[in-house]
């Protein structure tokens, strides 16, 4: 019996430490796998991923890398991640400013994935939310500097919807209006045609991943205006109205401005006006 | 074995050649090759050509609009991250894992992988070199490799393995754009051929892990109607990637029968060009009675 047990004692300490060994150098493989797909879950801004792909989190567990949404996509904007960029290896993206999505009305690349890393419940190419356009830089939009150049506006496959003009007085000038283009991201679908068409050599409005671009209100946060619609009337009962603190003599009203009720001050506003406040200031006995 | 090794024909399969003619004693090799190519010239058709007969890769891949393929090793990846694939991809993993019920699990390492191709080259070269010794890693570690991606894919909530996958890799560059990914290859190229003997495919690489786990339970085997009629040459064990399997059946250890059943036999078929006295024959795993060869050693006790 001895002389059985004996050499299965030495073969059962060989097994514990060859186990051990393969343990330990597997593990280590496993933490490196598992710490460079952390890192790799951190998408770069510039990627953006085709219509209807999930969160970032559920997209790199439901995406395997076939690359069949870079095969039927129409247009060929479509990437997969070489290894040594810093996402997921094999998954798919776009450039923006490269080429931007065509927003097809079918959606070839949602139809051809065959996991649902791209969600198959997208039917209307409208409702996709691939990123968001975002003007991040006010100092070198020709809009914001004065010029009508609106391209972006105009490119928008979703205009005056996604992007619409808002007037603001040029207070550079003081007597023209710059057209701001502002971003509605309840109808921006992240298509980045924006911000390929954008003529500053570096693009002023640019196309970024929902979590970078959306800010978002506290859960708590109440609109008064919006609740005053919801309710069909003040929440505040009695109503108080706003009173402006004025000059005596002078009245102001939303959307009219200022009026003084002898007709003694010019109306507002005319250049003259500050130098008429003085005169009326000095009534006033403030 | 070593020993054997150096008394043996200095090129393993000379025998075969001078008994069955040159065509003969590499059939097996070459057509292998033929389908290791071609399915990849499948592929490459649509990109080069714009000829597409098979869109996608060997992750997913979609035949003449009509069939899909799967690798189950991939979407079971998915499965860990806990995420359920949609119908398409699970049909063709399925699909997939039939074939490999069938044709045998790991004849996807032989007969389907391009890595392969890298690695058999690595294997050649070795030998041209006369390159010896090898680290020690056991074979097993390719289980616990693939158990580590398993736990990996559940943690991170990722395909993780897909990261650094070369397999994919491979496939993926020579399709699309093979980025640094030929950085990877190199290495698995150089391990094999400078560091450790069948190291990646019959050490480490889990796809073949997971590929040998069906093979466990597939139909088509290498089997030894002529077992008997071995001279003891060596040649199989010198060719063959897995060469632990090949001594149960041959030498009729512990009664195993005259047919290959470890999981790990990549159904190559090296063996059977190479054998001079056509022990080895494809068959199944079942009806494993042995031909009677007369006056050689007896076969297994019943």
């Amino acid at each position: 019996m001895d002389n059985e047990t004996k050499p299965s004692a030495a073969a059962r300490r060989q097994f514990l430490a060859d186990t051990a060994r393969m343990a330990c150098g597997v593990g280590l493989l496993g933490l490196g796998v598992g710490l460079y797909a952390q890192h790799a879950k951190a998408l770069p801004p510039a990627a953006i991923r085709p219509p209807g792909a999930l969160p970032e989190a559920g997209f790199s567990a439901a995406c395997i890398r076939c690359g069949m949404c870079v095969r039927d996509c129409p247009f060929d904007i479509l990437h997969l991640a070489k290894p040594e960029e810093p996402m997921s290896t094999g998954t798919p993206y776009f450039v923006a400013r490269q080429l931007p999505c065509e927003m097809c009305e079918d959606i070839p690349c949602v139809k051809a994935c065959p996991t649902g890393a791209l969600d198959h419940s997208l039917k209307d190419i409208n409702k996709s939310k691939m990123g968001l356009a975002v003007l991040v830089d006010h100092e070198t939009c020709l809009n914001f500097l004065g010029l009508r150049c609106d391209i972006c506006y105009r490119v928008c496959p979703v205009i005056d919807k996604a992007i619409t003009l808002d007037p603001q007085s040029n207070a550079r000038t003081g007597k023209h209006t710059l057209f701001i283009p502002t971003v509605h991201s309840d109808h921006c679908t992240g298509c980045g045609k924006c911000e390929k068409a954008c003529p500053t050599e570096v693009a002023s409005i640019k196309v970024l991943p929902l979590y970078m671009a959306k800010g978002q209100l506290s859960s708590h946060y109440r609109l008064g205006w919006v609740e005053k619609e919801k309710a069909g009337g003040s929440l505040v009962a009695p109503e108080v109205e706003h009173k402006y603190n004025m000059p005596e003599g002078m009245q102001y009203e939303h959307g009219k401005g200022l009026s003084g009720s002898s007709g003694a001050v010019p109306p507002a506003p005319t250049p003259a006006a500050p130098v008429a406040l003085p005169k009326a200031l000095q009534g006033s006995k403030l | 074995m070593n020993a054997i090794l150096k008394t043996s024909p200095p090129r393993p399969g000379a025998e075969a050649v001078a008994a069955k003619g040159w065509l003969a004693a590499h059939k097996w090799l070459i057509l292998r090759r033929c389908s290791q190519l071609g399915i990849l010239l499948l592929f490459l058709v649509g990109p080069w050509f714009s000829l597409w007969i098979v869109k996608g890769n060997l992750n997913f891949s979609y035949t003449l609009n009509f069939l899909p393929l799967a690798d189950p090793y991939v979407i079971l990846q998915s499965l860990a991250a806990r995420q359920v694939p949609e119908k398409m991809a699970l049909t063709g993993a399925a699909i997939v894992l039939l074939l490999y019920l069938l044709v045998g699990g790991r004849a996807y390492c032989s007969w389907v992988c391009p890595v392969n191709l890298l690695t058999d080259f690595a294997y050649w070269l070795r030998v041209r070199l006369g390159l010896k010794g090898s680290a020690h890693i056991s074979r097993p570690t390719r289980y616990w490799v693939l158990g580590m991606t398993l736990v990996a894919a559940a943690v991170s909530g990722s395909i993780a393995w897909e990261m650094i996958n070369p397999v994919s890799m491979l496939h993926r560059g020579l399709l699309f754009s093979i980025g640094l990914a030929w950085a990877v290859l190199l290495a698995v190229f150089l391990f094999d051929l400078f560091v450790m003997r069948h190291g990646w495919c019959g050490h480490l690489c889990p796809v073949g892990a997971f590929y040998s786990l069906i093979g466990k339970f597939s139909l088509t085997r290498i089997k030894l109607p002529a077992r008997a009629a071995c001279n003891d040459c060596m040649d199989c064990f010198a060719v063959c990637p897995e060469p632990q399997v090949i001594r149960p059946a041959l030498k009729a250890i512990a009664g195993t029968p005259p047919v290959i059943l470890e999981a790990n036999c990549t159904n190559c078929g090296r063996c059977i060009d190479v054998c001079s006295k056509d022990v080895f024959a494809f068959g199944t795993r079942f009806n494993t009675t042995v031909a009677p060869v007369t006056g050689l050693a007896q076969a297994a006790p019943k």
